[in-house]
């Protein structure tokens, strides 16, 4: 108590409270935004996990997650966004300190290990499409594909924001608003890998067990 | 000291006194980050394909390995804190939780009943056809 008066008597007006000190940062209220935006996202994500939950043995006679599931692809699919998702914390903490060619660097590994896990769902949906577990067979592949897809759909849209990302740090450098794009990037990117972690622990994972 | 009286951007790390040895430990955070989860995907997939483990319980320690791989997560690469600069942070996250919870565990709840409720298909087909 006594520490807390001093402080106000030395310095009164270098720590006004929260409601005194106007309105936060431009960087802190963007950063906020998204942060909403994101949990909004991960609800989207939710209802199609319930979906799926609910569906998973719904399969009319046809082929199982047991059946289709390739876990070696899915382990390279997931160590594939997990290194990215570490390029990609590199890569902020590269236009922290204005590196240009380090930020260029790592956005370039974020995008190929990216692009990698990309590469490998798409090869499995086509696999998956030819032996004919095609979304339409049964109420369990339309929840499989909605749900992995949906993710696959954040991802490659992910890879263009980034694509934009780089020109832009190339045309105008690291000013204000290219900083904040950026930094909201990389919590899309990092989100985006934490609900792999869901998809591959309930859909992979669980459903590769009889 | 002025930069506390708001809250801190979701994303950004925490301050440091010196600023010179900002990239150093940020580097730190995120490779303790990685080695944490990795260590833990791994502990998954191994769960999931081992006989050693007692088969009925493997779903539940699977749904608690990516509890904590989460957490990595948001604490390693998203930098969130228990820091009173992030209140507004974690308010945010626990709402999104719930809703999150609710959906999953309401639908799930939901739809067991309405499986164990609902009588089998022969027998709707039967009053139907009265």
């Amino acid at each position: 108590m006594n520490v807390a008066v001093a402080i106000e008597t030395l310095q009164p007006e270098s720590l006004p409270s929260a409601s005194e000190a106007g309105p936060a940062s431009k960087r802190v209220v963007v950063a906020y935004g998204f942060w909403i935006f994101l949990l909004s996202d991960i609800v989207m994500f939710s209802a199609l996990f319930a979906a799926y939950a609910v569906l998973v043995r719904s399969t009319a006679g046809g082929p199982t997650g047991a059946d289709l599931f390739n876990q070696a692809s899915v382990a390279i699919q997931t160590a594939c966004l997990l290194v990215s998702s570490f390029t990609c914390g590199m890569m902020s903490l590269a236009v922290d300190s204005r590196r240009r060619g380090a930020t260029y660097a790592f956005a370039v590994l974020t995008f190929v290990l990216g692009a990698a896990f990309l590469a490998f769902e798409l090869r499995d949906f086509s696999g998956m499409i030819a032996s004919g577990a095609t979304p339409q067979h049964s109420a369990f592949l339309s929840a499989y594909f909605t749900l992995v897809g949906c993710h696959g759909l954040h991802v490659t849209v992910g890879l263009v924001w980034l694509a934009v990302m780089m020109a832009q740090v190339a045309i105008m450098g690291f000013r204000a608003t290219v900083e904040r794009r950026l930094r909201c990037f990389a919590l899309f990117w990092h989100a985006l890998d934490i609900v792999w972690i869901w998809l591959f622990t309930v859909v992979f994972l669980m459903g590769v067990r009889p | 000291m002025t930069q506390t009286q708001h809250d801190r951007a979701p994303g950004d790390r925490p301050v440091l006194a010196d600023s010179e040895d900002g990239t150093s430990s940020g580097v730190l955070v995120y490779t303790i980050g990685l080695v944490l989860a990795v260590i833990l995907t791994a502990t998954s997939f191994w769960a999931a394909n081992t006989s050693l483990l007692w088969g009925p319980g493997i779903p539940l320690g699977l749904a608690v390995l990516a509890i904590a791989q989460m957490g990595v997560h948001l604490v390693f690469f998203l930098h969130i804190t228990t820091g009173p600069d992030n209140t507004n942070n974690v308010l945010a996250l626990a709402f999104g939780l719930l809703v999150v919870i609710v959906v999953v565990a309401g639908s799930l709840w939901i739809m067991d009943n309405l499986n164990n409720m609902t009588p089998p298909s022969e027998q709707m087909n039967m009053q139907m056809q009265h």
